[in-house]
């Protein structure tokens, strides 16, 4: 929206003073995410920079939190658990949900809004009460005394169960522009069920629930409340420990993990930005 | 069925190779359908109805389950049925009572202290009462009659008064009227040594009220007022009221036992409460959860005033809610704008400035915010070295509401931004031109014209971010500090401090009825087919 020529002064005033009100917005947007990422290579154990540090003087910075990280054992093990919980629910959820949204596409799906509502209830439901359940029914599932709390088992079932509604709605958003035409043309030609899943449903719905996937990943991978009713002190993941970490003793290690933190959903957000618009452009959708 | 059809009509109907009619063979192929669609769909259906919906419910089943009285004292809670809640309980019903509590098995010690903890929800006292209670029982059925005593008055608890008789026990008029009690303090040791029992044992209370009813009975009463009177007025008159109310006391030796153990005991009122709270089911979480209870009668009344909290506290969120969601559509409608009005390439590299944060975790992004805004941090320390306040007078900005609300803003806006964008992606430029080219000015095209086609995104974008406020807890336990917890942090309270699991299940209710009635008005406005995310 370029300026058009025949603005009037007062037109112009306020298009700058509209550009600047913005650049503010995407300030405060951006800032508080960009601003931890320097800090992080503080060389003193505080939280702001300081006098040395804004004069560029190589002293001033340092990588001594990145080190904290990788001697801390506490730090390591969550890094893996994190990444063991996460890979493991959204494994589950990403099967399942597929599995799902197949069947929530079709036409003659009986009671689909009534379904459709409570598979994705677990995104509704507000955290709090979802932890709190999951901990009096893992803690004694069916009043049996096989406890699921403070197991790896119990973390990932929660967590597949909060990541399928992403995965669900993402896959099944994909599957609006699938011609149906395919499966028939598939299955005219002899392909059985599977081969026909596989060779043809498969490859064209992949862009959906591969983002369906990392939407079910960062859902597990950032999740605290339920680790925090739910997990026990083995099964800490990485938003546990800064919770911890926040909550106890803040140290500029928090900070370096952050700054990790921040390439990773760079990383994802990228991913996602490049499937999606590949499913744009194979559905011949142009904006 | 084939039959059927063609009595029905003269035509003859179409059928398949086999012989079987169209009609037959469609809803047969189409239930078939039917079926695997389903089929599809069950086994997410069945983890979700397992790991999420039966542990929601059976959370929900919390705030009215009321197990508690009724594991421990189950008999004494059939008792209680016959009984016409006015006068005291009979006997009857204390000794089934005291039996119950008093027994030692762990699983009985367990569910009395359960009792107990739930009791202490209707009324502060109770907690302790049972204790003391649960321990005195065995001893109580025994012999009642040293609590009973104590129960009648205090004094006969004091060493002040056993010393004085022990000290009359050798006098022949007293051993005369109470030979027992008196050849049974002769033994007693007594004395000045810190190791000596401040009073005699069981039974010697026994006796001395056996005696003490006897001589009521027999008139000598008089005469052994007299000689303790002597030299103990306040003995003497003790000795007087026990004898005048002997017969009530044989009568109803339990009850003055537990009076003994506790005063609370004589108030009809605790019966009462523990026969209210006694029902399978029960609503006083929910009161509770709205700051009122039920008096000892079953009326619903206001709680005290200092536990007047979760009303207030539901309120606060709904505010802090809306301040927050009313903060993000300010911000988000002109980026929104902007983002939908810019060409593709510049409008989607801005747009990433909008998902980074989306894709961010929520601790990265709240412990950027503690470190931006507390007192020792970057805006403060901004603020200093450019002057504009001093060293000595920085701003609290985080650990209270504002930062709160800041940081709740800052995390929920693209929430905001997203829905809004997708919409006015959608407006045409052309209804702007023509209005324009019709006379308007920018401000009354843009008012008039354009804003009305926003609706849709604005309502979209602010039900999204007021759900998820509602139901916020990292943020508001990590930044919140005192006055900025909000209802979740309450909840989180009550499940993993106070341990008031009811409660902390009739709150979660109550949220949760919010929501879902919010979420059905988001599905009545956007359809939860077209949410979109990232």
């Amino acid at each position: 929206m370029a300026i058009p020529s025949y603005a009037g002064p007062l037109e112009r005033i306020w298009y700058y003073l509209y550009r600047f009100i913005c650049a503010a917005i995407f300030f405060f947007l951006i800032v508080p995410i960009i601003v931890i990422i320097p800090l992080s290579f503080n060389a003193e154990p505080y939280f702001t920079f300081t006098p040395e540090m804004l004069r560029l003087e190589p002293e001033a910075f340092s990588l001594r939190w990145y080190a904290d990280i990788v001697n801390n054992e506490q730090w390591l093990h969550s890094i893996k658990n994190s990444f063991i919980v996460g890979i493991a629910s959204t494994l589950v959820a990403t099967t399942l949900g597929t599995l799902a949204a197949l069947g929530l596409s079709r036409a003659e799906l009986p009671a689909k809004s009534l379904l459709m509502g409570i598979l994705i209830s677990p995104m509704i439901v507000p955290l709090i009460i979802t932890a709190a359940a999951m901990f009096f029914f893992y803690s004694a599932p069916f009043g049996t005394d096989y406890a699921l709390a403070q197991t790896y088992t119990g973390v990932i079932l929660a967590h597949a169960a909060l990541g399928t509604p992403f995965v669900v709605i993402t896959v099944t958003a994909t599957l609006v522009g699938f011609d149906k035409n395919l499966i028939r043309a598939s299955n005219s030609m002899g392909a059985d069920m599977p081969t026909t899943f596989f060779k043809v449903i498969m490859p064209l719905i992949l862009p959906g629930v591969i983002s369906g996937a990392l939407f079910a990943f960062v859902t597990s991978f950032d999740e605290v409340v339920v680790v925090l009713f739910m997990a026990g002190f083995e099964q800490r993941t990485i938003p546990r420990q800064m919770w911890a970490g926040i909550r106890e003793q803040i140290s500029p290690t928090i900070l370096a993990v952050a700054t990790l933190l921040i390439i990773v959903s760079t990383m994802l957000l990228a991913t996602i930005e490049i499937l999606r618009r590949r499913n744009e452009r194979m559905r011949g959708v142009t904006y | 069925m084939a039959n059927a059809v063609e009595e029905a009509g003269p035509a003859r109907s179409l059928t398949m190779a086999d012989g079987t009619p169209l009609k037959v063979a469609l809803a047969r192929a189409t239930r078939r359908s039917k079926i695997r669609a389903f089929l599809l769909v069950a086994p997410l259906l069945f983890f979700i109805l397992i790991t999420f919906i039966f542990p929601i419910v059976d959370m929900l089943l919390r705030s009215v389950d009321n197990p508690e009285v009724n594991d421990a004292i189950p008999a004494t809670v059939v008792e209680l049925e016959k009984w016409d809640g006015e006068s005291y309980p009979p006997d009857s019903v204390l000794s089934v009572f005291l039996e119950e509590i008093g027994d030692r098995s762990e699983e009985q010690r367990r569910n009395t202290g359960r009792m107990g903890a739930r009791l202490n929800y209707e009324d502060g006292g109770f907690r302790s009462l049972i204790n003391k209670s649960q321990r005195a029982a065995p001893k109580i059925l025994e012999s009642p009659m040293q609590f009973a005593l104590i129960g009648l008055d205090e004094a006969w608890e004091d060493k002040d008064t056993w010393s004085a008789l022990d000290g009359l026990a050798e006098q022949p008029d007293f051993a005369d009227i109470l030979p027992k009690t008196a050849a049974l303090l002769q033994k007693w040791e007594t004395g000045n040594s810190p190791f000596a029992e401040k009073t005699p044992g069981a039974e010697v209370y026994t006796e001395i009220f056996q005696e003490i009813a006897a001589a009521a009975q027999d008139g000598r009463i008089g005469a052994l007022t007299a000689v303790i009177g002597r030299a103990h007025a306040d003995v003497a008159d003790l000795v007087q009221r026990t004898a005048d109310s002997a017969g009530d006391i044989a009568e109803h030796p339990l009850k003055y036992a537990l009076i003994g153990v506790d005063k609370e005991w004589g108030e009809v009122e605790t019966w009462k409460t523990i026969q209210l709270v006694s029902s399978p089911v029960t609503f006083s979480y929910y009161l509770n959860a709205v700051d009122r209870t039920y008096d000892a009668d079953g009326n619903i009344v206001m709680q005290p005033e200092w536990k007047q909290i979760y009303v207030q506290l539901f309120l606060k969120t709904i505010y802090v809610s809306i301040g927050v969601t009313i903060a993000c559509l300010i911000l988000a409608y002109p980026i929104s704008y902007l983002l939908a009005t810019l060409p593709p390439s510049k409008g989607n590299l801005l747009l990433i400035l909008v998902l980074l944060p989306f894709w961010t975790s929520l601790l990265v992004r709240t412990t950027s915010w503690i470190v931006l805004l507390q007192t020792q941090g970057v805006i403060n320390d901004t603020l200093v070295f450019l002057g504009i306040i001093a060293d000595d007078n920085r701003i609290e900005m985080i650990y209270n509401m504002t930062g709160t609300i800041i940081a709740m803003t800052h995390i929920l806006l693209p929430f905001m931004v997203l829905p809004m964008y997708s919409v006015m992606k959608t407006i045409s430029p052309s209804y702007m031109r023509a209005a324009r080219s019709l006379g308007a000015n920018p401000l009354v095209a843009f008012v008039r014209v354009y804003m009305p086609q926003t609706i849709p995104g604005i309502g979209a974008g602010s039900i999204l971010v007021f759900i998820l406020a509602i139901g916020y807890y990292i943020t508001p336990a990590l930044v919140g500090g005192q006055d900025g917890q909000l209802i979740s942090n309450f909840i989180a309270y009550h499940m993993q401090k106070s341990l008031n699991w009811g409660l902390a299940a009739a709150l979660g209710t109550i949220l949760l009825a919010g929501v879902l009635a919010m979420y059905w008005l988001y599905d009545r406005l956007v359809g939860i087919d077209n949410m979109k995310l990232g």
